[in-house]
């Protein structure tokens, strides 16, 4: 029997003062809204109000988040960042999202009217569905899937349609090269994403984020400390976050598969690649940080939320510190570096596994060792195949004839 | 438990409808925004023109790179491979308790067979931008 959102307090208090259902949840009923028969009502609002929570929060969080990533990057780029609405700045997002609200909308002659305008919400969609089944601490969550890992990761890779449709539909060419970039980008990091996972799957055995949170006596970052990494970079990647904003590279595309949006069309991109940041960082909490479970004198919920903070600045503190990486190291690096990694990571994790089939905590800290030094080792040897070869600048650097130029034009020629 | 099953996938399509509905609320509301004269609306030729750096775009239709495509197909084998790997994965430690080193060993001839067809596509060049 799967657990369900009525394992928690509060919801279930909502639950059993709408329902008259006697099936032992409730204990003793002093006071019902509906009548009996219509549990499955009662069942389906606490869900909405559930739903409504969550996403709320989320947009809600959103708004916060954004403000306080400017805030950052301007002290990680010594200067101040947004300070003149509100105290520190704070009322300069919600000012933002008033003006996007507001702002002419725009939709060009020649781009595909349907297509263009549905593209922004299909890129909406899959960042709240994440929000379902992500157990944000003990019984709070909406759903309990027991494919919980493969839906998200199914969802996620729904963003590739959206960001076609946009790109496709705008009829423009940096909108074009923009979603051309970013669907091979987000395609070949799809595929490092799901593998590194298959570890953690391993020891937990369970694709539920209930049962995975629950097995992890050890958080898994320790535990899988390679599958962490390759995980944290390919979804670093998936939602075209710095090092890997190729697709949107404002330098060179104008602002990519979004360059022909305007008004609330353009804050729904925008709002989704926020979204989809925060909830990438809830569900690394979820699979790699051990979800709400600490000690015991915060409620897991908090400590979900405290879990995902460091995350989020990590994601800012890359954001300020790296360069974008070009289109060509980018791939390479998915398909010859974290591919490897990955496949790495599967071995070592299933020879440990095979080992210790059902580990206590005494085996995963053994396990935890094994893995630190197996990723030491394999991202050492890794990074010395990928190395300077890659990069077709690699002549200077062997003292060889540096490379000839690329022909003048080439963006006209349809090079993304 | 088929009941909980269906259950948990109800509440799946519940927050399906209202993940579309939120985006969708939020256009409509800048859209009567319009309606209450809030929103300018003030096409013009110019403004309607797609954009390309304040010059018209030269040229009829645009093309795409076809190095694309090679990414795209070795993608569909990697991802099916994986699809494969998920229910392995999920139920080694009973595969294993069950039918020991087999189900290690299977698992990796597959795993050999997909990295032979990688090198492969690295040693050709399918891997490289240029």
């Amino acid at each position: 029997m799967a657990l369900d959102f009525l394992d928690n307090a509060f919801f279930r208090n909502i639950y059993c003062n709408l329902s008259a259902s006697d099936d032992g949840r409730c204990g003793e009923r002093v006071f019902s809204v509906l009548p009996g028969g219509f549990e499955w009502l009662a069942f389906l609002i606490t869900g909405i109000v559930i739903a409504l929570i969550l996403v709320n929060g989320l947009l809600g969080s959103v708004i916060v988040f954004i403000w306080a990533e400017r805030r950052l990057l301007g002290r990680f780029q010594s200067r101040l960042g947004p300070n003149r609405w509100g105290p520190f700045g704070t009322l300069t997002p919600v000012a933002d999202a008033i003006k996007t609200m507001f702002k002419e909308d725009i939709v060009p002659d020649a781009a595909d009217r349907w297509v263009f305008n549905a593209a922004p919400v299909v890129m909406m969609v899959p960042s709240l569905m994440v929000l379902a089944v992500i157990p944000w601490g003990s019984g709070t969550f909406l759903a309990d899937l027991n494919i919980g890992v493969l839906f998200i990761i199914a969802i996620t890779s729904l963003s590739t349609f959206a960001i076609v449709m946009a790109g496709w539909g705008s009829q423009n060419r940096y909108a074009m090269f923009g979603a051309m970039r970013a669907v091979a980008l987000l395609i070949s990091y799809e595929i490092p994403m799901a593998l590194s996972l298959l570890g953690v799957l391993m020891i937990a055995g369970s694709l539920s984020l209930v049962s995975i949170v629950s097995a992890q006596d050890l958080p898994f970052i320790l535990v899988q400390p390679l599958g962490f990494l390759v995980f944290f970079i390919a979804t670093t990647a998936e939602i075209n976050r710095t090092p890997f904003d190729v697709a949107e590279a404002e330098s060179e595309l104008g602002a990519g598969y979004h360059t022909d949006y305007s008004g609330m069309k353009f804050g729904l991109f925008l709002n989704a690649e926020f979204a989809a940041t925060i909830l990438s960082a809830a569900v690394i909490v979820a699979v790699f940080l051990g979800g709400g479970r600490a000690w015991d004198f915060l409620p897991s919920q908090i400590w979900f939320l405290l879990k995902m903070l460091p995350v989020l600045i990590f994601m800012v503190w890359m954001r300020a510190s790296w360069p974008r990486l070009r289109i060509d190291q980018v791939l390479s690096l998915a398909w010859k570096g974290l591919i490897i990694l990955a496949f790495i990571n599967i071995v070592g994790s299933a020879i440990l596994t095979f080992i210790w089939p059902d580990p206590s905590t005494t085996e995963l800290w053994k396990m935890a060792g094994i893995n630190l030094i197996v990723m030491i080792a394999s991202v050492y040897a890794v990074g010395g195949l990928l190395g300077p070869g890659s990069a077709p600048v690699a002549g200077f650097a062997r003292g060889e004839a540096p490379p000839t130029p690329r022909p003048a034009g080439e963006p006209a020629g349809g090079s993304g | 438990m088929v009941e909980d099953y269906f259950r948990q996938y109800g509440l799946i399509t519940l927050f399906a409808g209202i993940a579309v509905l939120v985006p969708i609320g939020m256009l409509m509301t800048s859209y009567m925004a319009t309606k209450i004269k809030v929103r300018p609306r003030r096409p013009s030729p110019v403004k309607l023109e797609t954009y390309e750096c304040g010059f018209g775009p030269i040229g009829g239709k645009w093309s795409f790179n076809s190095r694309y495509y090679t990414f795209a197909l070795l993608f569909v084998i990697f991802d099916v491979e994986t699809v494969f790997l998920y229910p392995w994965a999920v139920k080694f430690g009973v595969l294993s308790a069950r039918f020991g080193i087999f189900a290690l060993v299977e698992v990796a001839v597959f795993g050999i067979i997909l990295a032979i067809g990688w090198g492969y596509a690295w040693r050709k060049k399918a891997l490289e931008w240029t």
